[in-house]
Formats: C-alpha cells, sequence, structure tokens
C-alpha cells in the first residue's frame, strides 16, 4: 500500500478520479509541498494493485490542472505555482458551501437561519484553537 | 522492426464442435492485458495456440519476436504459463518442483522464490497430494514467477482462489510490472479483477474477438443513459446507440461511444447518465454482437 490512498469499490467514481482526489487533497493540505516528487507511476500501480494506465491518466490530468508538473525522464513533482494549495482549499470551500445551501433548502432554512447556523459552527471552531 | 510480445493476426483454428475465427491479439512489453470471456468462448484455445500447444489453420502467430509454433522451444524460455488446471505431480514436494526448475532454467531466482513461498503462506516440504486448490494455483505461479520470465500467460490465475490468496496473486503480478520490460497476459471471467490490473481488455465470444480497446478508453466510452421523454415527444435518430430499453415514458439507452455531441443530439430530457462497471460492458457488448450477428 502506498501513503494512504485508497481505492474504493464501492466508490462509483472511475479509479483515476479517486487517485485524483486523494492526491489534490495532500497537496491541498500541504502534506505534500510543492516541489516533493511524486512515486512513479509503475511504483504508485504496484502499490495500489491498479493499471498503469489508470495511475497514468490521474497523473495527466493532475498535469493539465497544475496540481503537478512531470519532468520527462526525471519524474512527476508537486508543481511550485504559488497559491496553488489555496486555490484548492478555495475550490473545496466552494463546492462545501453549495453542498450547506442544499442541505439548507432542502430543510426548509431561511437565508439567515442558515447563516446564524454557520456563524455558530464558526464561534465553536474559534473556542478549539 | 516488431517488438510486441504478442503479434497475433486473423488465426483461425477449426474443430468439430467450435470455430476460433479472426482472432488478433496485440501486447506491448510493460502491459497488462485482461482476456475476458464467457465460458466456451475460446480463451484457453486462444491461449494455447500463443504457446504452440496446437498449431492453427489459418493466421500468423509471434510470441516475443518467434514465430509460433515453429520457434516455440526458444520462445517458452522467456514465457511463463500458469493455467488452473495444472497441479503439482503427485508424491513429490513443492520443493521438489522449485529444485526441479532450478537445474533447468538458468534464470532461476532462488531468493525470489523463497520470499515468494512466504507471501503465498507455503509450505515446501509439503506433500503435494495434500495441497488445496487455492494451495496448487499459488505453487505454480511461484515456479513460474521465480523464473523471471519477460512474459507471463497466465488461464484464469485466480478462478477458485478464496479473497485473501486472489489479492496475494494480483499483487505479486502488478509487482512483477514495476519493469516496463515485462508483460502479462490473463484470462478471466473476474471482471473486477481484470478492471482493476488490466492496462488493455479484449472480449472474446463464441470464437471471436468482441471488441479489444485500452482500459480507460473503454469505461470512457460506454453509458447507460435515462431519460423521460412526455408523450408526443420523439427521439431524434441517434448514432451508436447499442441498446434501447422503452417503458412508458422511461427510457433507457446504452451507447458504446459517449459524447457531449451525442448528449446534446437526445435534449433536455436526460434524467441521469450512469458510468458502467467492466462486467455490465462486458454483458451489453456480448450481447449485441449476439444480436447482430444473428441478423
Amino acid at each position: 500500500m502506498y501513503s494512504g490512498i485508497n481505492i474504493s469499490q464501492t466508490d462509483a467514481r472511475p479509479m483515476y478520479l479517486q487517485i485524483m482526489e486523494q492526491i489534490r487533497a495532500r497537496v491541498a493540505a500541504r502534506d505534500w509541498p510543492p516541489g516533493k516528487e511524486l512515486p512513479s507511476i509503475r511504483a504508485l500501480a504496484a502499490g495500489l494493485n491498479v493499471s498503469v494506465i489508470t495511475v497514468k491518466r490521474a497523473y495527466l490530468d493532475l498535469e493539465t490542472e497544475g496540481v503537478i508538473v512531470t519532468r520527462h525522464g526525471k519524474g512527476s513533482f508537486v508543481a511550485e505555482v504559488n497559491g496553488l494549495a489555496g486555490e484548492l482549499r478555495e475550490e473545496q470551500l466552494a463546492e462545501h458551501l453549495q453542498q450547506a445551501a442544499e442541505l439548507g433548502r432542502q430543510l426548509g432554512l431561511t437565508e439567515e437561519q442558515l447563516a446564524e447556523r454557520l456563524r455558530r459552527a464558526q464561534r465553536q471552531t474559534g473556542r478549539k484553537e | 522492426m516488431n517488438d510486441k510480445h504478442i503479434d497475433m493476426r486473423n488465426v483461425r483454428k477449426i474443430y468439430r464442435f467450435f470455430t476460433l475465427d479472426d482472432v488478433s491479439l496485440a501486447l506491448e512489453p510493460g502491459q497488462i492485458m485482461g482476456f475476458v470471456g464467457p465460458n466456451g468462448a475460446g480463451k484457453s484455445t486462444t491461449l494455447r495456440l500463443l504457446m504452440g500447444m496446437n498449431s492453427p489453420d489459418a493466421g500468423q502467430i509471434r510470441v516475443l519476436g518467434h514465430e509460433i509454433p515453429e520457434a516455440q522451444a526458444v520462445a517458452k524460455r522467456d514465457i511463463g504459463f500458469v493455467s488452473a488446471e495444472m497441479r503439482l505431480l503427485p508424491h513429490t514436494t513443492l520443493g521438489w518442483h522449485m529444485e526441479f526448475m532450478k537445474s533447468i532454467y538458468p534464470e532461476w531466482d532462488g531468493g525470489y522464490a523463497a520470499t515468494l513461498v512466504k507471501r503465498f503462506n507455503l509450505r515446501p516440504e509439503q506433500n503435494a497430494r495434500s495441497l488445496s486448490l487455492g494451495e496448487h494455483v499459488k505453487a505454480t505461479l511461484l515456479l513460474a514467477l521465480a523464473r523471471r520470465p519477460r512474459l507471463l500467460i497466465l488461464d484464469e490465475p485466480t478462478t477458485g482462489l478464496d479473497p485473501v490468496a486472489r489479492h496475494e496473486v494480483i499483487s505479486e503480478l502488478m509487482d512483477v510490472l514495476r519493469d516496463e520490460s515485462r508483460s502479462i497476459l490473463f484470462s478471466s471471467h473476474n471482471t473486477v479483477d481484470v478492471e482493476r490490473i488490466s492496462d488493455t481488455i479484449t472480449f472474446i465470444d463464441r470464437g471471436r474477438i468482441v471488441d479489444s480497446d485500452n482500459k480507460e478508453d473503454f469505461l470512457e466510452r460506454w453509458r447507460r443513459i435515462q431519460l423521460q421523454l412526455p408523450d408526443g415527444v420523439e427521439l431524434p435518430a441517434l448514432p451508436n446507440i447499442v441498446k434501447r430499453e422503452v417503458d412508458g415514458q422511461f427510457v433507457t439507452l446504452t451507447t458504446n461511444q459517449f459524447s457531449a455531441g451525442l448528449r446534446s443530439l437526445i435534449g433536455p430530457h436526460v434524467t441521469h447518465v450512469h458510468r458502467m462497471s467492466l462486467e455490465e460492458i462486458f454483458v451489453a457488448n456480448v450481447m449485441h454482437h449476439r444480436e447482430a450477428r444473428a441478423q
């Protein structure tokens, strides 16, 4: 097994997307800092017991997104782009807020009630720190 | 120049009750190909032709660059073949087989063999007659792997194995592929294993190749599209639909060539677009081809 990345058979998303999401999360959390070398495609494939072509696809798409860079013959690295981790977190936040808005709508909360719940959550997080 | 590990072209083999026809396969170094088909589809027959155990009635076969069956002796030095039907010889032990392999194959890797004995949880001194089915499979696989062949041809390697043994075997196969000059062809009807570890997938049914593609493209091409059509609304003519099921207003389309263009052609009535598992793709593919051939 490699560094806690998991492929779930009950996850309806394709395996390459599961790999991408878990690498993105590690980059966003800075567990994988800019410049860190990623495992080679074959090593990750062997570690996860998934085909080489699946890992290749995940790396290609992560490169297109600008999360990693691949230097020919040298391997793949977390991109050095400034603020990339911030951008990824920004995206995560937008996604979570959208889900919260949707759940609020399903529960019949007003805008103000939902905002109040967010403030309460902020106060709780504040107390923990 | 031909550096394919397997290059089989338009092969035909006629038996009294079964014909393998126009079968072509290509396997590149560094790849795993899953060879999938129902029972009796011709999987084992194809693998036996690759191993030179039978001669084709038409077509060409090259394995590791050697003509088969003519140059099979040279080719086989670098091929590991395991079939689920293989057993160790009765009245012997795995240890005896390991010594025997070591004496005939100079490439035999004793250290790797010892590692595999541990990983597969085998006992070299145990008599072959008291081995379980799974232990026979793991033992024959060990004997093939420890020769470090460039090409592994495996006929149903995970059939009859419990989930833990299957995991052990699959991990070991993936380990072989860390070296990009090696390759594996394995037949199976376990589509979960095939979907997970194969780079390319070939479907065979009733002696003919039904489809062959790289796995990611397979999974990307096939979709099940659900729609709800209000009364009086007709669908336009749609390309690449292999199956259409209608139940009142509810329509399910299966396509083997999904694209944004197809989706916009269907229009605003789409309720869901689902990806398909390899098993679903396999069944839809086989049924579609059987219908097409019956017409």
